[in-house]
């Protein structure tokens, strides 16, 4: 048996260290923001991949999630509003072999950027996108989003949200992903998972993370950062291969989390050297 | 693969001369929406890029087609996109994200009458100003307007030479005439065309700053993959390419981006003048109009004024110091464009109330008839 | 807890012992990685940090099993632990 510890001889350094730039650290995420938590579960999937890291490339957009991308010790882009996946659809098809991934937030991809993120998935461009879903436009200090649940509070809805949210899942399944999953920041390993499986795999994955923000959204709607988490544990059902369809969030009957769509589609790279590229010996 | 230079002699529109100027300048990716009158330089960047290794791809619109063209740029690629009038608009807030991370690209506007959705299949050369202005915020970048086909071809060429050098984005604003008219279009043998690429990193990749400038100005530029963990970002950053929210900042960056294309002022603007040595009543022009100064000028001359052309190759920078010379010297300018003054404003400017500064203008739809810049002479010089 | 199987190895079973380190500068005090350890270790300190959080520190030293769930569920990338060898243990 080992012996008990007082201390370890030196502190080693955080395990993710290497990809981070940690004279940036710590980051303007708020206490209790879930943003902190999905970047770094991106990056421990990042490291699990075992590809050499100058492979990988980070987009963002505008908003709080976005700024992951100044963060991460990889060539990495922060783009201008919703514009993060058109940015990374450039990349990628100028550079096929680039395993780009779009970090950014509900509002970012969603409402400015709905259009681009249809297109993508409809043309399954290989990107893993990574959606922090925390309800609200957190950065701009908490106006209703496309994906704030109806009657909730936010300063643009000070009396509740009149609209219904996005189900986000549906909406890239319909649109073309070849994979879509959910999970919460509470499912951390699950969403490490998924995030791997989403860096390995060809086509376009999505992934969107519940997350709190307890400042803009939560402190509106009466809850705390430890209750949405909370909320997380208790009124989350894990349903691989659920329909998407039955996805949209609503706590009160439960909100189903898991990976809901695997299939193998060819990628928009793989036809267009298929189509346009037939082998050129002329 | 074929050749990407098709050298020899072609009888092709403007739009076809830029898409084979922008090949023959080595660009491997163009992003791009459908619009009248930029699509056949889309049609046919489709068509000829997979034959030489690159990429053609259609976005969903033009905001989307210009974000893929700096994204590509990163890669390591020259990259293009071409638009006109209601897709320029679209384009101007990623504009700015070039200029603002110094991201070479070229960007063409083959311009039609607006506002709005304007006359689509009718000339215009009312985007002059949104060129300059368009995109939010100080800064600086590079517009170049071709007058012919074969124009088309050398701009395009110039435009990507210029925006690998400068890093910065080059606008080429031609329209709807130049772009759908056909002429003969000399395509020179490849080792004949200039070609300049953009500064690369050479120094250890842990000291490495993004935004470090080199000589001239402009700092040398890593594609991704290159292991130099670049940062790049549309927030005011520091030399390193980190978001640094303070105004010393901001003035540094942009005393960088401004400098670079101030400080060279002279290999960048290029003018051409026809019968200038002694004129005295100069004719200013560009684009498509220079066709119609041409004219003007020797009409004039028939007749007894000693007129003479400068014809604007690069609009942006503004040549403001030869205006000025030349303002001290001359009778009056006569800026003709197809708009209701946007050259001619900053003609007046420049010339300081030295010289009169009149406009032949016109609201878009036609390109204007040598007679009207005739009576404009004749009414502000005096009947000869 | 009362009512789990004990299993017929559970002598033979070699916990896995882990030790916690906390960078208490990146805190900012959410408490996530308290509220959520499974071994119930950690609290608040009393003391703050150089921006003024508590950052949490460890009540029962030898309790970890480094399961990693703190490191992983911090969003500050302030607290990790790590897996004991005998020799990384200064005595």
């Amino acid at each position: 048996m080992t012996t008990n510890p007082k201390k370890l001889a030196k502190q080693p350094e955080h395990p993710l260290d290497d990809l981070i730039r940690t004279e940036r650290i710590p980051h303007i995420w708020c206490p209790g923001c879930g943003i902190g938590t999905v970047f770094s579960s991106c990056l421990s999937a990042i490291k699990a991949t075992g590809i050499p890291y100058n492979q990988f490339t980070m987009v963002s957009g505008i908003g709080c999630s976005a700024r992951a991308a100044g963060y991460i010790k990889l060539d990495s882009f922060h783009t201008t509003h919703g514009r993060a996946i058109p940015f990374a659809s450039g990349i990628k098809m100028a550079k096929p072999e680039l395993k780009v991934i779009v970090f950014s937030g509900d509002g970012d991809l969603f409402a400015i950027g709905g259009n681009h993120f249809i297109h993508a998935a409809r043309r399954n461009m290989d990107l893993t996108v990574i959606c922090v879903n925390n309800l609200t436009y957190g950065m701009t200090g908490g106006q209703c989003a496309a994906t704030t649940p109806n009657k909730a509070k936010s300063t643009t809805t000070p009396l509740g949200n009149p609209d219904a949210p996005f189900n986000l899942p549906l909406l890239a399944y319909a649109a073309g992903a070849s994979y879509v999953a959910r999970w919460t920041i509470l499912h951390t390993r699950d969403l490490t998972t998924a995030i791997n499986e989403a860096i390995v795999r060809k086509g376009f994955s999505f992934i969107e993370v519940l997350s709190p923000c307890p400042i803009n959204y939560g402190r509106r709607n009466k809850e705390k950062p430890l209750d949405t988490l909370k909320l997380y544990q208790d009124r989350t059902i894990i349903k691989n291969g659920a329909d998407p369809a039955r996805a949209d969030i609503d706590f009160e009957k439960g909100v189903v989390i898991g990976k809901f769509i695997d299939i193998d589609r060819s990628t928009c790279d793989d036809r267009y050297s298929e189509l346009h590229r037939p082998c050129s010996d002329d | 693969m074929k050749p990407a230079v098709l050298t020899g002699d072609h009888y092709i529109t403007g739009d076809v001369a830029c898409a084979e100027g922008a090949i023959a300048a080595g660009c491997l990716f163009f992003g791009a929406y459908p619009i009248t009158p930029a699509t056949e330089i889309a049609e046919h960047m489709a068509e000829r890029l997979p034959d030489i290794g690159g990429t053609f791809i259609q976005m969903e619109d033009e905001i989307a087609a210009i974000a893929s063209i700096l994204g590509a740029a990163w890669t390591g690629v020259k990259s293009m996109t071409a638009t006109s009038g209601p897709g320029f608009s679209l384009m101007m807030e990623n504009l700015g994200l070039a200029v603002c991370t110094e991201t070479p690209c070229v960007i063409v506007n083959v311009q039609r009458t607006g506002p709005s959705t304007g006359l689509p299949t009718q000339t215009g050369q009312g985007d002059m100003m949104q060129a300059r202005w368009g995109s939010h915020g100080d800064y600086e970048l590079i517009a170049l307007a071709p007058s012919s086909p074969q124009d088309c071809f050398y701009q395009t060429i110039r435009a990507f030479n210029l925006s690998e050098k400068y890093r910065v984005p080059v606008l080429i604003m031609a329209d709807e005439i130049v772009g759908h008219m056909s002429e003969k279009v000399v395509i020179p043998e490849a080792d004949q065309i200039h070609l300049i690429s953009r500064p690369k990193p050479t120094g250890r990749k842990d000291r490495f700053r993004l935004y470090e400038p080199g000589p001239n100005g402009v700092a040398p530029m890593p594609a991704i993959g290159e292991g130099y963990n670049i940062h790049v970002t549309g927030l005011t950053h520091d030399e390193r390419g980190y978001p640094a929210m303070t105004v010393e900042a901001q003035e540094t960056m942009m005393a960088r981006i401004k400098g670079k294309i101030r400080n060279n002022l002279e290999d960048i603007i290029e003018i051409e003048n026809y019968l200038m040595d002694d004129a005295d009543i100069v004719i200013v022009s560009y684009g498509i109009s220079v066709r119609t100064g041409l004219a003007a000028v020797d009409q004039a001359r028939k007749m007894g004024y000693k007129a003479g052309l400068l014809r604007l190759v690069t609009v942006w920078p503004f040549p403001e110091e030869l205006i000025r010379d030349i303002a001290g010297r001359v009778k009056g300018f006569i800026t003709v464009e197809i708009n209701l003054g946007q050259i001619h404003y900053e003609v007046e400017r420049c010339s300081g109330g030295k010289a009169p500064a009149y406009l032949v203008g016109h609201a878009g739809g036609k390109i204007i008839h040598p007679d009207k810049v005739i009576e404009r002479i004749q009414e502000k010089f005096g009947a000869l | 807890m009362a009512f789990w199987r004990v299993p017929l190895d559970a002598q033979e079973i070699q916990v896995i012992k882990g030790v916690v380190c906390i960078i208490d500068d990146r805190c900012k005090g959410c408490g996530y990685c308290i509220e959520f350890c499974p071994k119930d270790i950690l609290k608040f300190s009393d003391k703050f940090n150089r921006k003024g959080y508590h950052p949490p520190v460890v009540t029962k030293l030898d309790e970890c099993v480094n399961c990693h769930y703190c490191e992983i569920i911090c969003p500050e990338f302030a607290i990790y632990s790590v897996e004991i060898t005998p020799a990384a243990v200064q005595k």
